[in-house]
């Protein structure tokens, strides 16, 4: 007999983390369904990390409650972190060992025999193709197989909950889509995972839904293709090298308008015509026209100051 | 008390067993120190600066400087050897390789990391200790079976200092922080606790800060084993060390706990 499923695999309500006078998560509420994928986007200093390691157990929570497939995280975190595998943000990889080794140490911390782990270890490599680095050094892995096996050891104890806390950051585009590649089928499986991401494309292909996140609060949340022609509309003009009769002639035009430095960003109410209307009217301005993506609603809602 | 004792599980034991498998790894390195250290410093002192020192008094008694000083090296060695597992490489695992980060997202409490590296500091300790012995008997300066309480009395001095590096470790920022205690706690233990010398050819005001030391009841200990001379004094320098290890454990878990959670 398993035990009853339950259809809500995360539960946070009202998360509050101070620091002193910093308050890093300010009242954050959702839930995630199991079998989801959800993406955390924000800036630096958004609260997202701070957010996902409460949820792990690292972190007490000041306030507010968060519990995962019904067990509360402050409550029983030695239950709560059986269920889950967690990818942080930095590598920590043991390098006093080599990889099979980290596999079955890591197996060790979760209590379960050594031949099982063995087994899963061996899979598990073979599921991130890493087998032929079964022996390997963790300073002769590239940062991609690095990132790689420690997707591996969180997947070491059947977690029902994933966290991957930035898990392509720093790796080339072959390393990143062969990481996203093992996030979809581990869907398949129906594993929950919760990521943190500062890449609106890996959020756009993964997530079935992302939390926009900053100043330790949610801004907004939804499906990313939803929330995109939502925000953003569904076209997005992007012009430079332009004079004053240009801009004039925009800023007419219904929809939201932003320059950037010498670029000019137009988001027009309805997209469709801003193209022949422009081949009309000024059919030597240098521009793009193209379709809005999560980063314009990124941008919209976070704005484009530098954090930190 | 019962808030420090709450969360502590037989599952330290998985991160001690880490610890000892990095060990078992280097073994040939990690052997090398404590068997070629009692070489070292019974040629350098026993036999260089015991040639000078003809005989020592000590509880009532004659003997050769080696002899003398033969216990003091494996009480250093205790101290030692637990002292810098639990700073400099506890710091090393907590802070560069992030390997506690690692094993808190597994089903392990901080209270699990924190005693599991207590006690390993405490088992290099034994470690050493025991290849010491096995030197030293060879060169005939142990009394046999008496010498076998330095174990048990390595176990609670190791757990001692062991907690000792955790607090100092609990409160360091940088790893260059942990030279200010090294010059001004465990060098003037090493030098000045009855290790070299007897304690008692101090000038009175330093004496009083001898026995404070917790060194000097640890080599006071070693030595009544090592020599083979039981008297019931002991009693009090082997109640020092048990408190001491159990007062510095609990610091050590509340505040190496503090230092983790952030």
């Amino acid at each position: 007999m398993r035990a009853p499923e339950y259809t809500v695999a995360i539960i946070a309500s009202e998360l509050r983390k101070r620091y002193g006078e910093l308050e890093a998560v300010r009242g954050v509420s959702f839930e995630v369904a199991t079998g989801e994928i959800v993406g955390f986007l924000g800036p630096n200093g958004a609260g997202k990390t701070t957010t996902v390691r409460m949820l792990s157990c690292f972190l007490p929570p000041t306030s507010g409650t968060a519990s995962i497939h019904g067990l509360d995280v402050v409550e029983r975190p030695r239950e709560v972190k059986r269920l889950m595998g967690v990818c942080p943000q930095a590598d920590n990889l043991d390098p006093d060992f080599d990889v099979f080794k980290n596999l079955l140490v890591y197996g060790r911390y979760f209590g379960l025999p050594d031949a099982v782990v063995r087994t899963r270890a061996r899979e598990l490599l073979e599921f991130v193709a890493l087998s032929d680095k079964t022996r390997a050094g963790i300073d002769e892995l590239s940062g991609g197989m690095k990132r790689r096996l420690v997707l591996a050891r969180a997947l070491l104890n059947n977690p029902r909950v994933l966290i991957l806390d930035e898990p392509t950051t720093g790796l080339d585009p072959q390393a990143r889509h062969a990481i996203w590649t093992r996030i979809r089928s581990l869907r398949a499986q129906g594993t929950t995972v919760l990521l943190t991401t500062h890449y609106m494309e890996e959020a756009t292909q993964l997530c079935d839904r992302v939390i926009v996140m900053d100043d330790g609060k949610i801004l907004l949340e939804g499906p990313p293709l939803e929330l995109v022609e939502r925000e953003a509309g569904e076209t997005v003009l992007e012009a430079w090298n332009f004079d004053d009769a240009f801009l004039e002639f925009i800023r007419r035009l219904p929809g939201r308008l932003e320059e950037v430095g010498d670029r000019l960003y137009f988001y027009p109410d309805a997209g469709n015509h801003i193209d022949r209307l422009l081949e009309h009217h000024f059919p030597h301005q240098e521009r793009l026209v193209r379709r809005a993506t999560l980063e314009d609603v990124f941008l919209k809602l976070t704005g484009r100051a530098l954090r930190e | 008390m019962r808030g420090i004792l709450r969360n502590l599980s037989l599952r330290a034991f998985r991160v001690w067993q880490r610890d000892l498998d990095v060990y078992l790894t280097n073994w040939k390195t990690e052997f090398l120190p404590p068997l070629s250290e009692p070489i070292l410093y019974v040629f350098a002192f026993g036999f260089g600066l015991g040639s000078l020192i003809h005989k020592v008094r000590y509880q009532g008694h004659e003997l050769t400087y080696l002899r003398f000083m033969a216990p003091g090296i494996v009480a250093v060695a205790i101290m030692f050897w637990s002292y810098f597992e639990t700073t400099y490489s506890s710091f090393v695992r907590m802070y560069y390789q992030r390997t506690f980060d690692a094993i808190l997202a597994t089903p392990l409490l901080v209270e699990d990391v924190i005693l599991g590296e207590l006690l390993w500091g405490a088992t290099k300790a034994v470690i050493a200790t025991s290849i010491m012995l096995g030197i030293l008997t060879l060169l005939g300066l142990v009394a046999w079976p008496a010498g076998l309480w330095v174990l048990p009395i390595a176990v609670l001095a190791g757990i001692l200092f062991s907690a000792l590096g955790l607090v100092v470790t609990s409160v360091t920022k940088n790893i260059s922080s942990f030279n200010l205690p090294m010059f001004l706690g465990i060098m003037p233990m090493f030098m000045f606790s009855g290790t070299f010398f007897p304690v008692n050819v101090l000038p009175p005001w330093a004496l009083w800060i001898a026995w404070a030391l917790p060194l000097t009841h640890v080599s006071h200990l070693v030595r009544a084993a090592v020599l083979g001379w039981p008297r019931i004094q002991l009693v009090w320098s082997a109640l020092y060390v048990a408190v001491g290890a159990a007062i510095l454990s609990a610091m050590a878990l509340r505040l190496m706990k503090r230092r983790l959670i952030q």
